[in-house]
């Protein structure tokens, strides 16, 4: 199952070192880890995607994070009312020919061009990985020069309904 | 201790102010080599007078394995200094050890300058990645305003909670910088705060699983001795009448001679300890990790029983089986929270005539050889010629398990082994640094021939700081458990386990001015042991045992503790 969990740590050298090196020596299988800092100077947050197999590997996974000495909380935010959101930069081989056409294929994931040279634009899209997803899919026959994605970013909605597993069933 | 400063000791560079930070953290033994990266460090010891001990080992092995030693039998953490590059790898052996059985250390490395750091430069190695994975922490020092912090800091982590080692790199600039004044070394770890108070839900959920309990069991790990928690553990099984088994890391937690224990279970462990995991309706791990030496096959182990497990780290709970009722907290808290419920058990009777009849039916075992010592003999001859009071240490493997079997703790902290991580050459410098921290005791090193070789250069260790360290090689010419395996399960192809040349062991210590003894037949062996337990300095014992012999009983790898081979009815 894939889990989205969050990790705030003390901006400490090595850290993400520590941290993946523990999840690769526990064997944990990794989708993606986006780091970045958070609203705390010297508090950065870490968001992973996870793959584990049931939920004793799960509840390790959280355990040997949280045991970790800069890691200061660990939410499993899967079940949780959230918002989780990637950036994507894709450049699509592209004539003068068919570039309104893609215009319209990438408009409706209100995705961007950002470059544009004599036979290829890059495109950027931001959103959950699913849309993100379904853009790079249609975008495949027009040939991609190049791919590169951030990994997913997440926090908690501001306000928790009582029943949201149905919310996050669609979002990743 | 509150530093006394006088103008010769002052603190002039990173390097006094390290000696000094040790001097604060009441560091009593130092273990070291010296080499390029450290020495403005070793210059500070030197124009110091620090006042603790430096321990010159003859390779950083026998540095840690010492302090390892050291830390088992002191509860203190075991501190370490070695250069950068090779004097740091040769650690890392040690600090594997240290991590699986959570053994307190603090380790120095040098490491090269700021400035090249990261150009290869002579002697670099990235200490920090490499021991990043097998340290509980790690630093490289980048300002000498953080010196003094960070070794407080070190300290603290290593020491508590679930103890382990910590590493510090400290470039050369740093021990180097000249500065006078004074660095505040408060710090803060709010990601750090482990729990030693059980949560009172957790403990009247035992409580409760043990008022209804038919075929309880108490399985002690070595938490309970680092908790310093034996007199609270013997309290609680005392009142509740309970069967107790026991790591092989948790030996001397709880008396080996008293009733109640049924002995160390696991893989080489008894008949009784095992069929009590197997049968138990309530298993109550105290401290201890659920090893796969212990658990043998995950599905055969304690397959009826609930499972209660207490243990200051929560990563351990539910790591490698279901647990129903997790305990977090340090075992002597928790014991104390057990103690003060009241908890009404039923009448296990029977229960424990069944443990009981196990015990007395299918004990250890061994045969009498006619001609050499038999391995078996020999420790028990060892425990009663030291009235079970020495504090012994070993290697990893056959004569690791026989002294687990046949000698008897009655006390903690008397037992030091590699258990996790099985490390040969363990043995004989962890009898160093034993011996350093516990001057008064009887320290006995029961070796392999083959270990013990790993390690020997320590030897120069024993004569000069004449250190009255026993050592005893088991010696059958071997990789003795390597040959048992092979002999067992892999039709007797010896690959490479038969010793065919060795050192003559006695003109070997010999020539380090260390006693040398030979011994052959078992009618030699209690007036050699009176003889060198009494005698005031080191001994190597070079003892002849049979070469064939094998650890019994066994479960074998893979196969469920039902499912003992070699159990002997009496």
């Amino acid at each position: 199952m894939k889990r989205i969990i969050t990790a705030t740590v003390q901006d400490r050298a090595g850290v993400l070192n520590r941290i993946t090196g523990m999840l690769y020596k526990r064997q944990f299988n990794i989708e993606s880890i986006s780091v970045g800092s958070s609203e705390t100077e010297g508090i950065s947050k870490m968001t992973f995607v996870v793959e584990v197999g049931d939920h004793q590997k799960l509840e390790q996974l959280t355990k040997q994070l949280n045991k970790q000495i800069d890691v200061l909380k660990v939410i499993d935010i899967t079940d949780k009312a959230m918002v989780a959101r990637e950036l994507a930069l894709i450049k699509v081989t592209s004539t003068a020919q068919v570039r309104s056409e893609i215009q319209g294929v990438i408009a409706p994931f209100r995705a961007s061009v950002i470059d544009v040279s004599k036979d290829s634009i890059t495109i950027q899209v931001t959103g959950k990985p699913d849309k993100v997803e379904a853009m790079i899919t249609l975008l495949r026959p027009y040939g991609i020069k190049e791919l590169t994605r951030t990994g997913v970013t997440a926090f908690l909605r501001g306000q928790q309904p009582t029943n949201v597993t149905e919310i996050n069933s669609l979002s990743i | 201790m509150k530093r006394e400063v006088n103008e010769a000791s002052r603190p002039r560079n990173g390097a006094d102010l390290f000696v000094w930070s040790l001097v604060d953290a009441g560091v009593d033994t130092l273990f070291g080599y010296p080499g390029g990266a450290v020495l403005p460090i070793y210059d500070a010891l030197y124009r110091n007078q620090a006042p603790f001990k430096h321990i010159l080992s003859r390779h950083e092995q026998g540095s840690i394995h010492a302090a390892e030693g050291y830390a088992r039998v002191t509860g203190k953490p075991g501190v370490v200094l070695a250069t950068s590059g090779p004097g740091a790898t040769n650690l890392i052996t040690g600090i594997a050890d240290a991590i699986m059985d959570s053994i307190p250390l603090v380790i120095f490395t040098g490491q090269v300058a700021h400035q090249v750091i990261g150009t290869d430069a002579f002697q670099e190695s990235d200490i920090m990645g490499i021991t990043t994975p097998i340290t509980k922490y790690n630093y490289q020092v980048e300002k000498l305003s953080d010196l003094p912090r960070i070794i407080k800091e070190a300290f603290y982590i290593a020491s508590t909670g679930r103890p382990g080692p910590v590493l510090i790199d400290i470039p050369k600039n740093i021990s180097e910088e000249i500065s006078d004044q004074e660095f505040d070394s408060n710090f803060y770890l709010p990601g750090y705060q482990p729990t030693m108070k059980p949560n009172p839900l957790q403990i009247v959920k035992l409580a409760d699983a043990l008022s209804r309990a038919k075929k309880p069991v108490v399985l002690t790990g070595a938490g309970i001795q680092f908790a310093g928690a034996s007199e609270e553990l013997r309290a609680f099984v005392e009142k509740y009448q309970l069967p107790v088994t026991s790591t092989l890391l948790g030996l001397g937690v709880f008396p080996g001679t008293d009733p109640l224990f049924l002995g160390m279970a696991g893989m080489h462990g008894t008949y009784a300890a095992n069929m009590a995991h197997y049968e138990c309706d309530l298993l109550i791990n105290i401290g201890a990790r659920f090893d796969d030496r212990l658990t043998g096959k995950l599905e055969h182990f304690a397959p009826n029983a609930r499972i209660a497990h207490i243990d200051i780290d929560p990563a351990e709970i539910g790591k490698n089986l279901h647990t129903e009722i997790p305990v977090v907290a340090d075992a002597k808290e928790a014991l104390k929270a057990l103690l003060g419920a009241n908890i009404s058990m039923p009448d296990h009777k029977e229960w424990k005539e069944k443990l009981e009849a196990n015990k007395t039916e299918f004990p250890l075992w061994y045969n009498r050889s006619d001609e050499l010592i038999s391995p078996q003999w020999l420790i028990e001859q060892v425990y009663e010629a030291s009235e079970g009071k020495a504090i012994v240490t070993t290697d990893v493997g056959q004569h690791q398990m026989w002294a687990a079997q046949f000698y008897k703790f009655d006390q903690p902290n008397r037992w030091v082994t590699s258990g996790g991580l099985g490390t040969m050459g363990f043995g004989f410098p962890a009898a160093i640094g034993a011996q350093l921290g516990k001057p008064e005791e009887l320290v006995v090193s029961v070796v392999g021939d083959a270990g013990f070789q790993m390690t020997l250069q320590e030897l120069a260790v024993a004569k000069e700081r004449n250190l009255p360290v026993k050592v005893i090689i088991v010696n059958n010419s071997a990789l003795g458990m390597v040959r048992q395996w092979q002999e067992s399960f892999y039709e007797e192809r010896y690959s490479e386990s038969l010793l065919t040349v060795n050192p003559d062991f006695v003109k070997l210590a010999e020539s380090y001015g260390v006693r040398g003894v030979r011994v052959e037949k078992e009618e030699d062996v209690p007036a050699m042991l009176k003889d060198i337990f009494a005698y005031n300095g080191p001994v190597v014992v070079d003892a002849r045992v049979v070469r064939k012999e094998c650890v019994n009983p066994m479960v074998a790898s893979g196969k469920g503790i039902h499912e003992m081979i070699g159990v002997t009815s009496k």
